[in-house]
Parts: structure tokens; sequence; C-alpha cells
């Protein structure tokens, strides 16, 4: 395949720019609709059901006539498609209104809060990954004995465990009992007006700062929630990644490769897992967008001052600009992630490329 | 070779069979048996089991009052003798709460799956078997709905709706239909052009006739292994839900909630809510456990995997 490739890349090319125009178009038509989908969802909860949003911002002493004007400044005096239109030009221009909570717009709330559930997220699913891959082969190579159960049971577990429970739990023990990692938030008083981020992952910033007495405080905060949120992704990697193994094992150059003679470690990490390495991306990726939805009720028991808390404390005071906002940009990550991992599966694996 | 001579194994096992009855229940042991050969299927099928006898019988089983507590001289007791869970805050038997709470869990659980997987059923089905723009529009809205991230969707219904057990149901549920009906399409798919469908299309019947009573009849037992499946995280996003404050209101004791209430304990009287969370865990391991059993005793395929 791959010399063929080399000698005739004209050729192939303009035999498959029409194909692959005709499939970006389908993927963006795909996506625009799906975003719509959202963005229509939300304005439904938003306007239809019945939380009144001038209410929301006057109060319930407002004067008639204050009532009225902000109904109209607000355009919910117009039919619902033009206020629907309204909403879609907004969101696109990142307008989600104000939050009543902060006062700020809900935009730059968002701004302000998003870094920290992305590092958390992140530091999740690479220690997910970390766990969830090794013992995914290991279950899958010894199949069927007592290391495969444990794994099976583990990542069950992990299916069947309020996250938010475990987060308490966790945090009686090794925060209060122990003493072995720092409490609920992000980052202690003592660094914090001394501590500058600048790109809003404390950890990467502490590095950048070379605040190393920083960074382990900051690291000591991070650990609990992100072994919680990585536990969650194992759970799920561990079960795709002996899954996938399984398959590759079961086939034939796996055979050859025996035959030549290759050590029994070569064959499972050199060619199975690369192989099964392919859809492993895409779970992984998944995983990820499922620890941003994770992160709602992790950060709520860790104080942990993402997105999550912004929506669960916007929750809470029936502020419903930032819920919806917060609602949105989530489901943007998902779309997103969505694709992303669509996308790079089809270029990892060449038997998706007709 | 008359039926006195064979055992009832015999019996069930022919490949021969007399009836369809026969042929039923030669085929309902065969998978009867590929189950109870795993373990942990069993074990979840006890733990469900267990789940719904209590919920039957939480008036004879619990101690105490789930509602009424000895505020004077019983808060906060630890686990022991006359309260094995311990108390909580207002003097309540926690072990009695969660017995009354295995009613609002297993309420939870049958109601989402009543309404979310008739929804999916029907979407699904009509989708499959109509083709055409009505897929094409069906499948849309399903594949809108699957992007949502279903905590925060439910999270955001439920803000809109107001809270409450109900709410959540319905926040629950509305977030919970799309992948029955992907599978129930699917399923669809695979006999629309099977000869006997083109047989009593042939003898005039409707298309919902056909779709009513030839082809989601087939598409339940996938459909039931995948809801028993969910079950776990249907409960765990109520229990989440609950927790904060969003579902099941206080005095009621739904699990959550109930590890929300405990939340303010947890460094002294660590029981007031983990006890709630141990309910929980069990429970949703328990339908993982017979998930799983049921996909693999069900779809002899994917059980080498």
């Amino acid at each position: 395949m791959s010399s063929t490739e080399t000698q005739m890349p004209a050729r192939r090319a303009s035999r498959r720019a029409l194909p692959i125009l005709k499939s970006v178009a389908g993927f963006v038509a795909i996506v625009a609709t799906t975003y719509l989908g959202l963005l229509a969802v939300t304005f439904f909860i938003g306007r239809v059901v019945p939380i009144d949003p001038v209410l929301a911002i006057v109060g319930d002493r407002a004067p008639a006539h204050v009532v009225e004007r902000v109904r109209q400044e607000m355009g919910l005096n117009l039919p619902y498609y033009q206020q629907f239109v309204l909403y879609v030009k907004g969101v696109l221009q990142g307008d989600f209104g104000t939050s009543v909570l902060t006062t700020n717009p809900v935009m730059t709330d968002i701004r302000r809060v998003f870094p920290a559930t992305m590092e958390l997220a992140t530091a999740g699913t690479i220690i997910g990954a970390a766990f969830g891959i090794p013992l995914g082969v290991l279950a899958a190579v010894k199949r069927g004995s007592i290391a495969d159960q444990i794994v099976r049971i583990l990542g069950l577990i992990g299916y069947s465990v309020p996250i938010f429970w475990l987060g308490l739990l966790a945090l009686l023990v090794f925060y209060a009992r122990l003493g072995w990692t720092s409490g609920p938030g992000r980052i202690d008083v003592v660094y914090e007006y001394s501590f500058t981020p600048v790109t809003g992952f404390y950890l990467i910033d502490a590095v950048i700062n070379r605040d190393w007495a920083a960074f382990r405080d900051i690291f000591s905060h991070i650990i609990l929630p992100a072994s919680l949120l990585g536990y969650f992704s194992l759970a799920y990697i561990s079960r795709m990644t002996r899954s996938f193994m399984l398959n590759e094992l079961s086939q034939e150059y796996i055979v050859a490769a025996r035959a030549k003679g290759l050590s029994e470690t070569r064959i499972i990490w050199g060619h199975a897992l690369r192989n099964a390495a392919v859809p492993l991306v895409t779970v992984i990726a998944l995983s990820y967008a499922g620890l941003l939805e994770g992160s709602v009720l992790t950060e709520t028991v860790f104080a942990w001052p993402g997105l999550g808390l912004y929506i669960t404390n916007s929750l809470q005071n029936a502020d419903m600009n930032a819920v919806l906002g917060g609602t949105i940009i989530i489901g943007s990550v998902f779309i997103a992630i969505n694709l992303f991992s669509d996308v790079l599966y089809r270029m990892l694996d060449p038997r998706t490329r007709n | 070779m008359s039926q006195a001579t064979m055992t009832r194994r015999e019996w069930l096992l022919t490949d021969r069979p007399q009836s369809r009855l026969q042929a039923r229940l030669g085929r309902a042991y065969v998978t009867w048996r590929r189950f109870t050969a795993n373990w942990l299927a069993v074990v979840g099928m006890l733990i469900i089991m267990g789940l719904i006898l209590i919920a039957l019988f939480a008036p004879l089983l619990a101690p105490y009052s789930p509602y009424i507590g000895d505020l004077a001289g019983k808060r906060l007791l630890p686990p022991g003798a006359g309260h094995w869970l311990g108390t909580d805050d207002q003097g309540r038997d926690i072990l009695s709460r969660l017995i009354y709470g295995s009613r609002l869990t297993l309420q939870v659980v049958v109601l989402v799956a009543v309404i979310a997987a008739p929804i999916g059923l029907l979407v699904g089905t009509v989708a499959g078997y109509a083709g055409g723009w009505l897929d094409a529009v069906l499948m849309r809205i399903t594949d809108i709905f699957l992007a949502f991230p279903k905590l925060v969707l439910a999270l955001a219904f439920v803000a809109a709706l107001g809270p409450g057990i109900g709410n959540a149901i319905i926040a629950i549920a509305i977030t919970s239909w799309p992948p029955y009906a992907r599978i129930a399409r699917a399923e669809t798919l695979t006999v629309r052009n099977s000869d006997y469908i083109s047989a009593v299309r042939l003898m005039g019947a409707s298309p919902w006739r056909i779709v009513l009573r030839h082809i989601m009849p087939l598409c339940i037992s996938s459909l039931i292994v995948r809801v028993t499946l969910d079950m776990a995280g249907i409960i765990l996003t109520a229990a989440g839900l609950g927790f904060l404050g969003l579902g099941a209101q206080p005095p009621l004791p739904e699990w959550g909630a109930m590890i929300a209430s405990g939340r303010r304990f947890i460094l002294d009287q660590w029981w007031v809510a983990a006890m709630p969370g141990f309910a929980i865990l069990i429970v949703s391991l328990g339908f993982n456990l017979l998930g799983d059993g049921l996909r693999d005793a069900l779809d002899p395929r994917g059980s080498s995997q």
C-alpha cells in the first residue's frame, strides 16, 4: 500500500479530493445540526420552562413598568422563533448573558473557571490511562485467571460507585485521618496571592514560575480528585483495552509472530498493543469527555473552583444564564471531542480511509 | 421414545421439540444454564432480588421509623447494638432509612425504564423500518441527545423544572432514551428485509402492525440487557441529583440526599454519609453484574470476550 501511495500521489489526490470534500461537508453539517440542537434544548429549558428570567434579574418586588422594560430589553416580547435566532446569534458571539450571582458576563466567568476543570480532567485521564491500559493488557493476556477477575471487579466497582461519596471518603481518610494530601481547594491560601497564573493550568504555571513550593502544594491538592476521576476512567479504559487486546491476540499475525520466535513481551507490547492503540485513542478521548461530566460532582466535593462547581453554585441560586452557559460549554466540548476522536481514528486506521 | 422415559432435562434439551412451548422452555433453560454458570451474575441477581424484597417488606423489616428520630438521646450514635448502622443528626436510625430508601431507588429505576425504554423502542423501530427522511430526522435528534453529557443535561432540566424526585425522574428519562433508540434501530435494520417481514407485508399487514407486532418483540431482549446495564447509571445519576439537593427532598430517605446531609459530619461521624454510599454501591454493582450476566447469556457471540 505505502509504495503505491508514494508512486502516484497526484492521481490519488485528485481521485480522492471529491469524496473528501463530500465527507468534510457531511461532517460540518452533522456538527452544525448537533450544535443547533444543543442550543435548541438549552433555549427551551431557559425560556419555555416556567422560571421567569425577568423576575430572576429584577427580583419579584420590582414595579410593573421596570419588569416590562427589562422584558423588552431582553427581547422576551418577541415571538419564540425570533428569540431563538437572537439567542443563537448571541451564543455564537460568546454571549450567554449575565450571571445573576457574580454579575459578570457568563462567558467571563467560564473563561476564568474552565482551565481548572481542564487541568483536573487531564490529570485524571493521564492517571486512568497510565493504570488502565496495563491492567487491561494484563487481563487480556491472563484471560480467565485471578488477575483477570480482579481487574474486572475493580472495573465494575468503578462503574458502580457514586463518585461524590468516594470523594468524601477519600478526603476523610487521606486528608483528615492520614494527612497525606491537602484538603479541598486548588491551592493553599499561603500561595494564593503570590502565585501568578500564566496558562491557568496551575501545575504548569508553577513550573514556568519555578515556584517549587507552590508546585508541591498544588500537586498535593490535585492528586486526590485526579486519582478519583482517574479511577473512574480506569474502569472504562481497562475494560476496553482488554476487549481490544483479546481481539488482536486472536489474529493470525500474532501466530506468525510467535512462529517467528519473537518474545512474548515483544508480541504483546510491540505488536498487539500497537494495533489495539488505534481504537484506544478514541476510548481515551471519550473518557476525557466523560471526566468533564464527572467533574461536576467531584468539584463540588473537593471545592475545586472549576466549571462543575460554577454550575452547581449557580443551580443553587437559580442563576439560569450561568447554568445554561456552563451546559453549552460542556456540550460543545463533548461535540468537539467526539469529532476529534472520529477524525483521529480515520487518520490512524488506514482501513477507514476509503 | 415416550416422554415418560425422558428426564425433565432431556425433554428440555431435545433437538426435536414436539411443541412450540417445549421449544421455548428449552431455549429458556439453555439461557438460564448459561446465566447461572456465571457466579458473578448470580450474585448480581441475588442483590437485585434482595433489593426488591426489602422494598416490598420495608415496614416489616425496618426496626425504627425512617422519619421520626429520638432527638433528645440518640443523635449521631455510632454503629452498634440497637442501631446497627448508627443514627443521623436527627436521631433517626440509618438502617431503617436505608430500608425505606430502597423503595425510592426502585421507584426511580423502574419509572425511568418504563418511560425511556418505550420511547427509545418506538423511535428506533419507526426510524429503522420507515427509512428515508424520517429515519434521518429521528436519528439526528437521537444523536443530538447522545452528544449531551447526561448528568449535566439532567441538571439543567431539573434546574428549570424545580427540584423533586418526580422531576428528577423525568429529567433522567429524557436523557436516557437515545441509546435505546439506536439499539432498536440497529435490530430493526437487521430484520426489516427478512422473508417473514415480506410475508407479513404481502398478507396486507399495515406498517404499524409490522412494527408493533413483528419487529418490536425482536428488539426486546437486547433492550432489556441495555436497560439493566443502564440501571446502575440511572441510580448514580439520581443519587448525584439527590446529593446536589435537586432530587428527592428531605425528609425523604433518598440515599444520595442522605449522603449530602451526612457530609457535614464526615470528619467525626463518618457513618452518617458512608452507609448510604455503601447501599448505592451494592445496588449499582448488583445491576451491573446482572446486566453483564444477561448480556453474556442472551448473546453467546459476545460472551467470548
